[in-house]
């Protein structure tokens, strides 16, 4: 049931000497949405543009329903790509840009009016044929990009960060447009951005990435809810991240104060990463909290008011809904299941 | 406003007495006898030298196209390198072009030459001498090689304007090199194409200097012939005029022709 479709082993890219990418390895599955996630300079874009063709490994291997295309050119690849900035065919029309692909496979003009006509109403843009592209907003210009791709109906289509240049109101329409396409058309989506909401709402599986490898490979909620590592607990949402001392199995010390927790395997008294998610922790009176501290500063969210509380030096975010006054005394508490433990180690392969 | 307007006095007086009443004097010149009466003599005689203004026409059409055939490609390299290697490459196209044209053209003398650098070259190897100056194609190659720079020059500032995503979208989309070129880099460039087609067209068509020290006397262009009329033994500024009147409506013709088609293509630009 669940083929890999495009496969990435041990890929390096080089440039003027530096590292982009050390030894990706990378297995996607067909029909999925797969977000590459990661700040910038992490090589997510890299790694994209090697699937497209258009970077070049120093080493490794890409195989492509088991077959190496390494070396097949960009226009042999049965991938399509949905541009940052959209590069769209200045001197052509809506309709010619969509039909690019189509009058290069030469199909019969029947046929391309025929399939341009569904991909505008896919992209709901119906009877835009004639317009030019510079009469288009950006948003619009973006849904043509995606007809102009998907039209050649690939196997696989790539996109670097397409919503990047939108507002927040319509990135979040279309993120629901691109997640519904790709259910309906039952494509496979490799998807870069470095925006974790975005990865959380659209994606089947997020690869973190940082500094040119692979942090954490999962789905949204895996990688939300079992961060691997600090780096992608920091990353993914907010998050408390605090150095503590795993005493033995289930017991760990943080902030002066012992914890249950559900973590074990770790060496007795190894140093670790504690992390507690803002939400997770719950505000109760001074002399009932685990841990006491005083109100720094308080903002409204809208859903909730984000608390920062100053406790011995560690400066807590917590989301409550709940206001507190600025520089009283509150404790909190956190549950044992609240407490993620992570090694104090960089990246994972 | 009036102080803007007062700004322009100075351009408009320079080009009155340097471009309107030197262009009326030609007109005047070209439809007069010696004697100040008007007449189209000078334009009927005109008829003598067709061969002449065709062949000047035929070879700066083929120094033209020679030069695009030679510029698409420079061009694209350049505008595709990185930062520095593009300034550097637009400094070297550029040096030449600060010697003197007559030197130039001087250097092409030594090396075509029968017993010049490169049938000495030749010789080595026992070949040769071939005839390679006093032809038509020394003229073109002297065309082509003094106006190649300005043809890659527009054809570069366009493309370097053509985002590489753009050329990547094509690649993506199935386009090999060919249509690369032929649906996207072309119709794109298409502003500086016609940029550069008239910068090598105008001189080429008009030089005198080239044809008379690459074409040996027998490869004499139009441009020769009316230099002859103000300068040489057959002293006739009047005949001259004409028939640097009649090269210039011929040239606007062309060009006008040309941009109908240019324009065309940047509407849908």
């Amino acid at each position: 049931m669940e083929n890999t479709i495009i496969s990435l082993r041990n890929a390096v890219v080089e440039y003027d000497g530096q590292q982009i990418l050390k030894s990706i390895s990378l297995d996607i599955i067909d029909k999925q949405f797969v977000t590459l996630l990661g700040p910038s300079g992490c090589g997510k874009t890299t790694t994209l543009r090697i699937i497209g063709g258009f970077a070049e490994m120093a080493s490794g291997e890409l195989f492509f329903n088991g077959v190496s295309i390494k070396n097949l050119p960009p226009h042999k690849r049965q991938v399509n790509t949905v541009f940052q900035k959209y590069a769209l065919f200045p001197h052509l029309n809506i309709f010619e840009n969509i039909a690019f692909g189509l009058r290069i496979q030469k199909l019969p003009e029947e046929e391309i009016r025929k399939r341009v006509g569904e991909m505008l109403e896919l992209v709901n843009m119906p009877g835009y044929e004639k317009r030019s592209i510079n009469s288009l907003s950006g948003g619009q210009q973006q849904r043509i990009a995606i007809a102009r791709a998907l039209v050649n109906r690939p196997k696989v289509l790539l996109l670097d960060e397409p919503l990047g240049a939108l507002d927040l109101k319509l990135r979040k329409d279309m993120q629901i447009e691109l997640k519904r396409m790709q259910q309906d058309l039952e494509i496979t989506f490799i998807y870069v951005t470095h925006d974790q909401e975005e990865a959380l709402t659209m994606s089947d599986t997020v690869v973190v990435m940082k500094d040119g490898m692979i942090q954490q490979i999962g789905t949204p909620q895996d990688i939300y809810n079992e961060p691997k590592n600090a780096f992608v607990a920091d990353f993914i949402g907010e998050s408390n991240i605090i150095d503590g001392i795993m005493r033995r199995d289930f017991l760990v010390e943080f902030a002066g104060k012992s914890f249950e927790c559900v973590d074990k395997g770790f060496r007795t008294n190894e140093p670790v990463d504690v992390v507690v998610r803002p939400e997770d922790i719950k505000v109760v009176p001074q002399e009932e909290g685990a841990i006491v501290g005083v109100v720094e500063n308080i903002v409204f969210k809208g859903v909730h008011y984000e608390i920062t509380v100053d406790a011995s030096g560690y400066k807590w975010i917590i989301q409550s809904t709940r206001s507190e006054e600025v520089g009283s005394v509150i404790g909190m508490n956190i549950t044992p299941e609240d407490i993620h433990i992570m090694h104090k180690t960089e990246a994972i392969r | 406003m009036k102080a803007s307007r007062a700004l322009a006095i100075p351009y408009v007086v320079w080009v009155l007495i340097f471009t309107v009443v030197p262009l009326g004097l030609v007109v005047w010149f070209a439809m007069t006898d010696t004697d100040g009466k008007l007449t189209l003599d000078n334009i009927f005689a005109m008829s003598e030298y067709m061969s002449v203004l065709f062949r000047s026409i035929l070879f700066a059409i083929v120094a033209t196209i020679i030069c695009l055939i030679l510029a698409f490609p420079a061009a694209y390299i350049i505008s595709r390198a990185n930062k520095i290697n593009q300034s550097t490459l637009i400094v070297l196209l550029m040096v030449p072009m600060w010697i003197n044209f007559l030197l130039r053209t001087y250097a092409w003398m030594t090396l075509l030459e029968p017993n010049g650098l490169i049938n000495k070259l030749f010789g080595i190897f026992g070949l040769g001498p071939y005839p390679l100056i006093n032809n038509s194609g020394a003229v073109i190659l002297g065309m082509v090689y003094n106006y190649l720079p300005f043809m890659i020059l527009p054809l570069y500032s366009v493309m370097v304007k053509i985002d590489q995503s753009v050329v990547e979208a094509a690649q993506d989309l199935g386009s090999n090199k060919v249509r690369l070129v032929t649906k996207i880099l072309l119709p794109l460039s298409m502003p500086g194409i016609s940029t550069g087609i008239i910068a090598v067209f105008v001189p080429s068509v008009s030089t005198f200097i080239i044809s008379r020290m690459l074409g040996g006397g027998t490869n004499d262009l139009i441009g020769d012939i009316i230099e002859m009329q103000f300068s040489g033994n057959s002293y006739n500024p009047h005949l001259g005029s004409a028939m640097a009147l009649v090269l210039m409506i011929i040239v606007m013709f062309m060009m006008s022709l040309f941009n109908q088609f240019g324009s065309e293509e940047e509407v849908i630009l």
